[in-house]
């Protein structure tokens, strides 16, 4: 039968939805699928594909607000916010180069879905941190609005923030209002050379715990950067601001060498390839993206290095870890049992084949009662699993 | 509120002997002259004594009080310092109390990882006064925050003057323990960022004492500004001080805070500390610029600079932290300023899009004149947070029910104009009833539906929040339309 849904509108969606649930036809929800590869394969026959859900509904660049429809490209929406000297702070990442795609694929409704952060998220939080209200359709087929559209609202249940990173298991997001900011007028990188690991983090969260205000903090290992290691951190803002907070840095992190000054251009393509995790880009080998308290990264890295053939390298001042695997094994256990004794965390799987995601734990698994809580959420939204099922847990 | 269950009044000294048994000593309050200091919190025109109130030590206590209150169905409201300004402690006749302030504990400090790891009832302000030695602080700042508890704050995602700035408390928290209403202990995030699976923690923040009880929250913590320096000034109109706020915003610069008065707030605070504001205007902004020095002195010209294009009629700019102090002191003691020139007055709490500032403050002055009441107005500018104080005597027959009235059309208002019901204080019992104005039934259900995950039975500090409490049998029927398929108007591939 005929039955890929390609609404139009919300009236659309909901229809489908209801159809889907009365029929009991599981829907797998794609926006442009640029993040197919990203999660458990989803076991559904139909697909319910929102690209055509497109466009500005309201933009006020005064206001520091946007409201557009879940299915426009991403791209479209930095373009927009970039001609008017705004920007997504969260500075989603681009899953493009990693899977052997194209960049700058993708849709809003995708990244929020996703919760797509990149290396600004330890300054202007996740992309989750950026939204502010939702128009969504339930597993229920019932249409709904939650949050508003101002910058400063505690009525109700925080569903919109909730509904970030549940990757379209709990609903499909229609309309989102995000938060936009003003765009900094000028950035450039401080870099130090030839640190060891441990080194490289204790530089970055000293920065950190400074009044630098750093918005990118990453250390990028020998191995995976060529000849030599560079421990990076990001000042962005006004001109003056930054060439200020450049001489506050060199000063702070005087004993770990001197620095040398990427700008702007040299720093923009830098970051770029620290968020879109290029360093691994180009192989098939399995890559982790595992969040670590800072301090932990490098002790995680070495506790993994006894037990398997890993490269890896740090963000988010040594809590992001982008880990691969060099003998094409995905070495689960070992990581969840590292992310356990470093004191905590959790590790995605986010490029292996189809069939090994379907069999192994993608995402990190919960203990019995945080489960049970986050499964009972999923059958209040979608009592009949029919939004994008198995996608984050087997069987949910 | 929901009728008070007799049956369970009558279980009282059956409950009462239950709970001493799990929480020992003084940890067990039943005596009605000692109970009546939990009687209300800062909403106090509503009164309510507890059935008992229980304040218990360890997590394990916590645990064993909400799973016997689970199996013998009490009602449990969680309580912190009692400063909910929208009822959202009131205590139930036929429920207990549950205070968290002897979770008092500040547990770790972690200045590498920019973490602090905190009990519940750690005010907001005893967290910045466990890390300043080192020269970092918790960036939320409720004007309450000398009082009010770290759990409170994540009940009501509590935000303050830094908050355009630095986020709310949903910004900035980075992790909890809590117990759920069947005495199931769950951990979410910790010095990691983000989630593992559904982000929980950002419906436990606000959630308003509804969804579970936080026993332990690990928040963010920011080193100190290299310095701060704040602008005061007057403007002859509303408008224009609404559109420099615009002018600011559009020219990219974030403010650590902006905050405006008008005249009758400017008014009340100058006769009461004597900060030096001037009187003869309409609008009085004050502008804090925060961050590194010399991006802060770079930053104060430009915004000297729009406010002249704007108008102002009065600009000064702090050259000392003293001055910058005295800047503020009006405006942080607005609230007890108004209170000197009126028995009582009720403080309102709504959002609104900025631009829409000179249309709400005007038509608030025409309801002023309906209904009989004077309103000084005090707000978050950068944010679009209103805080309209409305000036009444309680002992005047029908002042309470006026004021009421008017706060209802102004928060009414904020809607109409695409804002929401409220910006920071929460919902409570003071709103509960306006909820339908910002939400349809269907929204709401969607609201309730997460209720029902949590707290199926309803036990967690009912009656707020939700104008009905549909029971979660009810929400969880569906109405599946069988589909004939094929809706012709939905396109297809
Ligand atoms: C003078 C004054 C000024 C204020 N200024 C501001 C302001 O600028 N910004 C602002 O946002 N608010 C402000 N408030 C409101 C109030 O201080 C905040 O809402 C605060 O967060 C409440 O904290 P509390 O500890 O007093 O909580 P309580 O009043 O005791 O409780 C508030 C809610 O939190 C729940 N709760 C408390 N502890 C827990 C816990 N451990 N687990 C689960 N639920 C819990 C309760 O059930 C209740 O629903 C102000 C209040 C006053 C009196």
């Amino acid at each position: 039968m005929d039955a890929n849904f390609k609404p139009r509108d919300a009236r659309q969606v909901e229809e489908a939805v209801k159809w889907a649930a009365g029929e009991d036809q599981p829907l797998e929800i794609i926006g442009q699928g640029s993040k197919r590869a990203l999660g458990r394969p989803v076991q559904a026959a139909r697909f319910l594909d929102l690209s055509d859900l497109s466009g500005v509904e309201n933009y006020e660049p005064a206001e520091l607000i946007l409201t557009v429809k879940a299915g426009t490209p991403i791209a479209e929406v930095e373009k927009l916010v970039e001609d008017n000297g705004q920007e997504l702070s969260f500075e989603p990442m681009d899953y493009g180069p990693l899977f052997g795609e194209s960049s700058g694929r993708g849709t809003i409704g995708g990244v929020l879905a996703a919760n797509l952060s990149g290396p600004r998220r330890i300054k202007a939080g996740a992309a989750r941190d950026h939204v502010l209200g939702m128009e969504a359709v339930s597993g229920r087929g019932e249409i709904f609005n939650s949050g508003g559209k101002v910058v400063k609202n505690v009525t109700g249940y925080d569903l919109p923030r909730a509904l970030c990173g549940s990757y379209g298991t709990l609903a499909v997001t229609t309309t989102v209002t995000v938060k936009v900011n003003p765009r900094p007028e000028s950035s450039a990188t401080f870099m130090l050379s030839g640190l060891s690991e441990d080194d490289g983090i204790k530089a970055l969260c000293a920065a950190m715990g400074s009044s630098a205000e750093v918005s990118g903090a990453a250390h990028l290992p020998a191995g995976v950067n060529g000849g030599t290691s560079n421990t990076v951190l990001r000042l962005e803002g006004f001109a003056a601001s930054v060439d200020y907070r450049f001489n506050t840095l060199q000063s702070l992190l005087r004993d770990f060498g001197s620095a040398t000054r990427l700008d702007e251009d040299g720093s923009k393509v830098l970051w770029r390839s620290i968020r879109d995790v290029e360093p691994f880009a180009g192989s098939d080998a399995p890559v982790w993206r595992v969040s670590v308290a800072p301090t932990a990264g490098p002790q995680l890295l070495r506790i993994l290095q006894n037990r398997m053939s890993a490269q890896a390298y740090f963000d988010w001042s040594g809590g992001l870890v982008w880990l691969s695997s060099a003998d094409g094994e995905i070495h689960d256990a070992d990581i969840r049992a590292a992310v356990g004794e470093v004191g905590g965390g959790h590790a995605t799987l986010v490029r292996a084949g189809p069939s090994v995601r379907s069999n192994a734990a993608v995402f990190q698994p919960q203990p019995g009662p945080l489960a049970a809580l986050s499964r009972r959420l999923k059958e209040q939204f979608d009592p009949k699993g029919i939004l994008n099922p198995g996608r984050m847990v087997s069987g949910v | 509120m929901p009728a008070p269950d007799k049956d369970v009044i009558a279980r009282r000294q059956e409950i009462l002997r239950a709970l001493q048994a799990i929480v020992p000593g003084e940890g067990v309050i039943h005596d009605e002259r000692e109970m009546r200091a939990y009687e209300t919190d800062a909403l106090t025109a509503y009164r309510q004594l507890p059935l008992i109130v229980v304040l218990p030590q360890t997590v394990d206590q916590v645990s064993r009080v909400l799973k016997y209150c689970y199996d013998n169905n009490v009602k449990v409201v969680p309580r912190g310092a009692g400063t909910s300004l929208s009822g959202g402690a009131l205590p139930l006749a036929d429920g207990v109390l549950l205070s968290m302030m002897k979770f008092n504990q500040v547990l770790d400090v972690d200045f590498a990882n920019r973490a602090a790891v905190v009990q519940p009832g750690v005010t907001n302000l005893g967290i910045t006064r466990a890390v300043e030695h080192e020269g970092f602080y918790y960036a939320p700042d409720p004007s309450s925050q000398i009082a009010c508890s770290i759990g409170g704050n994540i009940a009501e995602n509590s935000g303050g003057v830094h908050c355009l700035k630095y986020g709310l408390t949903t910004n900035n928290v980075l992790g909890l323990e809590m117990v759920l209403i069947n005495g199931e202990v769950v951990r979410l995030g910790g010095k990691h960022l983000d989630s593992e699976g559904y982000d929980l923690l950002a419906l436990m923040t606000g959630s308003e004492g509804l969804l579970g009880v936080v026993t332990e929250v690990t928040v963010r913590i920011l080193q100190k500004p290299e310095t701060a320096r704040a602008l005061l000034i007057g403007f002859p109109t509303s408008e224009d001080g609404g559109r420099c706020v615009a002018d600011i915003i559009g020219a990219g610069i974030i403010p650590g805070g902006m905050e405006m008065m008008d005249k009758l707030a400017i008014h009340a605070a100058e006769d009461f500390v004597h900060a030096g504001y001037p009187r003869d205007v309409e609008a009085l902004l004050i502008v804090e610029l925060d961050g590194p020095e010399g991006e802060v002195d770079l930053l104060i010209g430009r915004v000297e600079e729009i406010a002249r294009t704007n108008q102002a009629s009065h600009l000064r700019v702090s050259e000392s932290e003293e001055e910058r102090m005295t800047f503020w002191a009006g405006r942080k003691a607005a609230f007890p300023a108004v209170g000197r020139i009126s028995p009582d007055y009720l403080c309102m709490d709504g959002t609104i899009p900025r631009r829409e500032l000179p249309r709400v403050l005007a038509r608030m002055r025409e309801l002023s004149v309906k209904h009989g009441l004077a309103v000084a107005n005090v707000f978050h500018a950068g944010d679009g947070n209103l805080h309209p104080l409305i000036l009444y005597d309680a002992n005047k027959p029908g002042e309470l029910d006026a004021a009421e009235a008017f706060g209802a059309d102004i928060l009414k208002l904020c809607v109409e104009v695409g804002g929401v019901l409220t910006g920071e204080h929460g919902v409570g019992i003071e709103k509960r009833d306006l909820m339908s104005e910002m939400f349809t039934e269907e929204d709401l259900k969607q609201q309730q539906r997460v209720k029902c995950a949590f707290d199926e039975k309803h036990l967690l500090n009912p009656g707020k929040v939700f104008p009905v409490l549909n029971s979660c049998a009810e929400l969880g029927k569906m109405h599946v339309h069988k589909g004939k398929l094929p809706f012709p108007d939905i396109p297809r591939f």
